[in-house]
C-alpha cells in the first residue's frame, strides 16, 4: 500500500509542478510583446477588476491586457490543450503511438471548409464556423464509412480516415487553384499555416464551448482509454463496452480538434509530440497522462505563440514553428536513452 | 457447475469451425483443451467469453445463459488470459493488473482504494509484487503471464480461460506458471486452458477435452484418454506412452525413440 501511495503522490506532484509552470508561462506571456508591460503593472491591471486600485497606467495598456493579450493567451492554452489531449486519446483508441488529432480527417475537413468560405468571400467568423462544421462532417463521414468496412474496426477507421482526408485535401488544392491569386490565395495559404492573431473575446467564447465539452469528456473517460489500448477482445473480457467507449472518445476528440483547427488553422506536431513528451515524464497510464498532456500542450503552444508574435517584426505562422520545434524534439525523444516507448 | 457448454456450433461464413461441442468445467478443476492448430480452440474460447455471439447451442456460466449477461456481468464471472504479448504502450505491471478491476467502478471513474488493494493482493498472490513498478514489456515472458493472471484475479472472476498459458515460455517459466495455475484451481477457481503439450495434461490437468475437426473427439481424465491412439488421431504422429515414478506421471515418447 505504501509503495502505491508514494507512486501516486509522485504523479500528483508532477502534475502540480506542471500547473505552476503553466501559471508562470501565462504571466510571462502577458508581459511579452511590442507594448511591454511590467510585472507590477500587470498585477495592478488584473486586480483592478476585482478590487479598487488607483490607476497609474494608461488606458491603452489596459486594452492591450484585456482585449488583445488575454484572449490570445487563453486561446493558445486551449488550442494546445485540445490538440494534445486529442492526440493522446487517439493514440490510445487506435493502439498506435503515431496517431495524431488529424488521423480521422478533422484537419483536412476544416481546411477544406475554411478554403471554401474564403473563396466565397465569407467573414472571419463565418470562415471559423464553416471550418468547424466541415471538420465534424468529415469525421462523421469517416465513421459511417468505417462501419461498412469488413474486419478490424480500428484499421477500418484509420484507412477510411486516410481516404476521406485525402479527398478533402484534393478539394482544398482545387479551391486554391481557382482562387483569386491576388487576395484569396494568400488568405487561404496563410490560414493553412496556422495562426492565433486577431483572436477576440467573442471567438474565444464561441470556441470554448465545444472545447470544454470535449476536454471534460476525455478527462472523465481517461481510465477507460487504458483498457482500449489492450485491443478489443481483451478489453471486452475485462467488461468494457469497447464500441461505446471508442465512439465517445472519438466524439470528444473530434469536437476539440474541430474547434481548435477552426480558430487556429492547421497546427501540426502538437498532438503527436506533447503526448509522447508527457509519456516520458509521467508514464503511459491515462489517469495521469491525460491531465499531464493537457497542461503540457497548453504550455507548449503558449510558448510557441510567444515566439510567433515576438521573434520577428512579422508574425511567424504557428504551423511552421511547431514543425521546426516539434520534429527535432521528436527525434530527440526517439533516440534518447532509457526505457523505450 | 461453473461452465456448461451444450451442442455448441460456430461457423465463420460457410466454414464450420465447431460442431456440437458439449462439455462442462467445474470448480477446483483444470480442464485442458487439446488439439492441433486451427482445430477451433481459440474460437471455442471466444464463444465462451461472449466475443462471438453468432453461435448456436447453449453456453451457461454459473447456471446462467451467457446470452442474457452484459459485458460487465460476464467480466465478473469469466476472466481471459490471452497468450503472452506486448501491449502498444509500456504500462507498469501494477497498472496492467489494476486494469482488471475496471468493471468494479462506474464508467466515469477510475479505480479507487478498494481496487488498488485488490490488485495488490493479486500481485502478491502471483509472487510478482517486487515487479509492480517495472515496465510490462521489460519483464520476462513468464512474469508477463503471471501479471496477466494477476489481472484476472483482480477482476474477481472465478472462471479463468487461458489461451496456451505456457506458449513461448522457457522450461522454468512453464513450470512456474503451471504450478501457479494448479494452486489457483485448488483455491476454487475453474480453469480452462488450451495446450499443445500432451505431457502437461498428466501433470497439470484434471480433465482433457480433445478436439478434432471441430468436434469433441474424447473427453475425460488424462490417464483414461490420453494415449497412443488419441495422439495419433489428433496429431498424426506415433508415440509410445511411458509411465514413470510409479505411474504418477506419464510421458509421450515419439515412437522412433521408444524402440527397444
Amino acid at each position: 500500500m505504501a509503495a502505491q501511495d508514494s507512486y501516486k503522490r509522485s504523479h500528483v506532484i508532477v502534475i502540480a509542478l506542471l500547473i505552476i509552470l503553466l501559471f508562470i508561462t501565462v504571466i510571462v506571456s502577458f508581459m511579452l510583446g511590442r507594448y511591454s508591460i511590467s510585472l507590477k503593472e500587470l498585477f495592478n491591471i488584473l486586480f483592478s477588476r476585482v478590487i479598487p486600485i488607483d490607476t497609474f497606467w494608461s488606458e491603452q495598456m489596459e486594452v492591450v491586457v484585456f482585449n488583445i493579450r488575454l484572449p490570445r493567451i487563453l486561446m493558445a492554452c486551449l488550442v494546445g490543450c485540445c490538440l494534445s489531449a486529442a492526440g493522446a486519446a487517439y493514440q490510445g483508441v487506435f493502439q498506435n503511438p503515431m496517431a495524431a488529432p488529424d488521423i480521422l480527417g478533422a484537419s483536412s475537413g476544416a481546411a477544406f471548409g475554411a478554403a471554401l468560405a474564403i473563396l466565397l468571400g465569407a467573414s472571419s467568423r463565418l470562415i471559423m464556423a464553416t471550418a468547424f462544421l466541415f471538420s465534424l462532417l468529415t469525421v462523421g463521414m469517416v465513421f459511417v464509412l468505417s462501419q461498412r468496412t469488413k474486419g478490424n474496426k480500428v484499421i477500418g477507421l484509420i484507412l477510411s480516415g486516410i481516404m476521406v482526408g485525402s479527398l478533402f485535401s484534393a478539394g482544398t488544392s482545387f479551391i486554391k487553384l481557382v482562387a483569386d491569386p491576388s487576395n484569396q490565395l494568400p488568405a487561404i495559404t496563410y490560414w493553412l499555416m496556422g495562426s492565433l492573431s486577431g483572436i477576440t473575446k467573442k471567438e474565444l467564447a464561441l470556441a470554448a464551448i465545444p472545447m470544454a465539452i470535449g476536454l471534460i469528456g476525455l478527462f472523465i473517460l481517461r481510465w477507460r482509454i487504458n483498457i482500449l489500448t489492450l485491443g478489443d477482445d481483451e478489453a471486452r473480457t475485462i467488461g468494457v463496452n469497447t464500441n461505446l467507449v471508442r465512439l465517445s472518445v472519438i466524439i470528444c476528440s473530434t469536437l476539440i480538434t474541430a474547434a481548435s483547427v477552426s480558430v487556429s488553422g492547421l497546427i501540426g506536431w502538437v498532438g503527436l509530440v506533447i503526448p509522447h513528451l508527457s509519456r516520458k515524464v509521467i508514464g503511459n497510464n491515462y489517469r495521469y497522462l491525460m491531465p499531464a498532456s493537457m497542461i503540457f500542450g497548453a504550455i507548449f503552444l503558449l510558448v510557441v505563440d510567444n515566439i510567433s508574435r515576438n521573434l520577428l517584426a512579422v508574425e511567424i505562422p504557428l504551423g511552421i514553428l511547431t514543425a521546426f520545434v516539434g520534429a527535432p524534439f521528436f527525434i530527440y525523444l526517439l533516440t534518447r536513452k532509457g526505457e523505450t516507448l | 457447475m461453473s461452465i456448461q457448454v451444450e451442442n455448441l456450433s460456430f461457423s465463420y461464413d460457410k466454414h464450420e469451425v465447431l460442431k456440437n461441442v458439449s462439455f462442462s468445467a467445474t470448480e477446483n478443476r483444470i480442464l485442458s483443451v487439446l488439439g492441433p492448430n486451427g482445430v477451433g480452440k481459440s474460437t471455442l474460447f471466444s464463444c465462451i467469453l461472449g466475443l462471438l455471439p453468432d453461435y448456436s447451442g447453449k453456453i451457461e456460466v454459473d447456471g446462467e445463459d451467457i446470452r442474457n449477461l452484459s459485458a460487465r456481468e460476464m467480466a465478473r464471472r469469466i476472466a481471459y488470459i490471452p497468450q503472452s504479448h506486448y501491449p502498444s504502450f509500456n504500462y507498469t505491471v501494477f497498472d496492467m493488473v489494476l486494469m482488471g478491476t475496471t468493471q468494479q467502478v462506474s464508467v466515469f471513474s477510475t479505480p479507487g482504494k478498494k481496487q488498488i488493494e485488490r490488485a495488490e493482493r493479486a500481485v502478491e498472490r502471483m509472487g510478482i509484487a517486487h515487479l509492480s513498478h517495472r515496465g510490462f514489456s521489460m519483464i520476462s515472458g513468464g512474469e508477463r503471464q503471471l501479471a496477466i493472471i494477476a489481472r484476472a484475479l483482480a477482476q474477481d472472476a472465478h472462471t479463468l480461460i487461458m489461451d496456451e498459458p505456457t506458449a513461448n515460455l522457457d522450461f522454468g517459466n512453464q513450470i512456474k506458471v503451471l504450478t501457479q495455475i494448479k494452486s489457483l484451481a485448488s483455491d476454487g477457481y475453474t480453469i480452462i486452458q488450451s495446450t499443445h503439450n500432451p505431457d502437461q495434461t498428466f501433470l497439470f490437468s484434471d480433465l482433457v477435452l480433445a478436439l478434432k475437426d471441430g468436434r469433441v473427439f474424447a473427453c475425460g481424465k488424462p490417464a483414461d484418454i490420453v494415449n497412443r491412439e488419441l495422439i495419433h488421431a489428433l496429431y498424426g504422429v506415433d508415440i509410445e506412452l511411458q509411465s514413470i515414478c510409479n505411474d504418477a506421471v506419464r510421458v509421450c515418447v515419439p515412437s522412433f525413440a521408444a524402440q527397444p
